[in-house]
């Protein structure tokens, strides 16, 4: 696979038809692979990897390359996909200058160094069961239980939360200029070692900020490094907003038959 | 030394075409609403970014209402509905997380209905007194007393 891999966009490199190559680097311990950019069939042959690490959704990185000019081979697993296209659609890429390759995809793995074992990314274990997805069943678990439960769940796992802005970075979805997490007078900016409401806010504004275009790739989870399920928050805005408003719903359109946030919610209005 | 009663903070995000309105129109006709509620005025409830009711909250807040014009009233035609959208996906997150709620809520009230302005801050501070005070949102390090 990798080998023909490589075949492929050296020959497309050769004849011309592309200036560069996004792909995967192999690392220094086999299963710390990393996003890179090959100019070379060379640089190719002695770095590309494309293995059960190769996690990483590679079309964040076409919105820094597109704006450099030549043409690109992009490799897509078929759940990197769906971000390709939004980014497209938003036009913060240019698809004339993308050559997408599309690759085959067994499930990809992170390497967990203090179990010494590799895990299946979650994403993945749910990728071939559509109906029976682990992911809306634990989000329907977290709704069954009571407001007070729920807080603390989520306290013990955002109360993890380091604040890399890993899962920013990582998100495809958000692919702002600028950033409000990166504004001192914002007062979200930093860290708090006070208590842990700034985490809980935090993680509030970044699912809300992706809420109705966040295409479900899991990259929030998958870069975690405290192995936080942030993917739930996300999953449970694209629940609701299925409820409420079809299939494609989005926050940039309405409806004039929209249901009350009361209806949807319970609580609030009197009507 | 007597026992001070808990009275909450609540924010009022206003629209100036209707609510804000409607308030004034409260006042005019002698009509009481809670002192409690502290009114902001906004051009239109889809002014109101989600981060003004997580602030609101950070910042002590007990309740944060939203009150807008009715749909199909909007002065801007089409805000309101924006704003419904937003606010459904932003307290659904919040229930989501295990924050209370009761504490946040959205009200359309237009300018003749002083009375229901009224009532629903009377209602409204209700709810919240009974809930106690926001601690499930609050930040130390910036509440005002």
């Amino acid at each position: 696979m990798q080998n023909e891999m490589i075949a492929n966009v050296s020959a497309l490199l050769a004849d011309g038809k592309v200036d560069r190559v996004l792909g995967w680097k192999r690392g220094e311990l086999g299963w710390d692979v990393s996003p890179a950019v090959f100019h070379t069939p060379r640089e190719l042959q002695q770095e590309f990897v494309y293995d059960r690490y190769c996690g990483a959704n590679l079309s964040k990185y076409l919105v820094a390359e597109c704006r450099k000019g030549g043409r690109l081979a992009i490799f897509l697993k078929p759940c990197d996909r769906p971000a390709f296209e939004l980014l497209v659609k938003e036009h913060r890429i240019s698809r004339e200058m993308c050559h997408v390759l599309e690759v085959p995809c067994s499930g990809s793995y992170s390497y967990d160094p203090e179990a010494e074992e590799d895990r299946l990314d979650i994403r993945c274990a749910a990728c071939e069961h559509a109906d029976a997805h682990p992911l809306h069943k634990q989000v329907e678990d977290i709704e069954a239980m009571t407001p007070a439960e729920r807080f603390a769940f989520w306290q013990g796992e955002l109360s993890r939360c380091i604040r890399c802005n890993a899962c920013r970075n990582a998100c495809p979805a958000c692919t702002c200029e600028s950033c409000v997490f990166d504004n001192p007078a914002s007062g979200v900016a930093q860290k708090a070692a006070t208590n842990s409401f700034e985490e809980n806010l935090f993680h509030i504004i970044r699912a809300f900020h992706v809420a109705g275009r966040c295409v479900d790739c899991g990259e929030c989870s998958r870069v975690c490094p405290q192995h936080i399920p942030l993917h739930l928050l996300n999953r449970k805005l694209i629940k609701e907003l299925r409820n409420a408003y079809g299939e494609d719903a989005s926050l940039t359109a309405f409806c004039e038959t929209d249901p009350e946030p009361s209806d949807v919610i319970g609580g609030g209005n009197r009507a | 030394m007597s026992v001070t009663e808990f009275r909450p903070k609540i924010v009022a995000f206003c629209c100036n075409w209707c609510s804000y309105a409607g308030a004034d129109l409260a006042g005019t006709n002698r009509l009481g609403y809670p002192a409690e509620v502290r009114i902001i005025r906004v051009p239109c409830s889809c002014r109101v970014n989600p981060l003004f009711i997580l602030r609101a909250f950070q910042r002590g807040a007990d309740g944060v209402i939203l009150c807008g014009c009715h749909p199909g009233d909007c002065h801007y035609s089409t805000g309101n509905y924006y704003a419904r959208r937003r606010m459904t996906a932003l307290f659904s997150l919040l229930d989501y997380l295990g924050i209370e709620k009761e504490r946040a809520r959205v009200e359309w009230i237009s300018a003749a209905e002083g009375a229901k302005f009224a009532a629903t801050m009377d209602d409204f501070v209700k709810t919240v007194t009974a809930l106690g005070e926001n601690r499930r949102l609050e930040d130390l390090r910036c509440k005002t007393k």
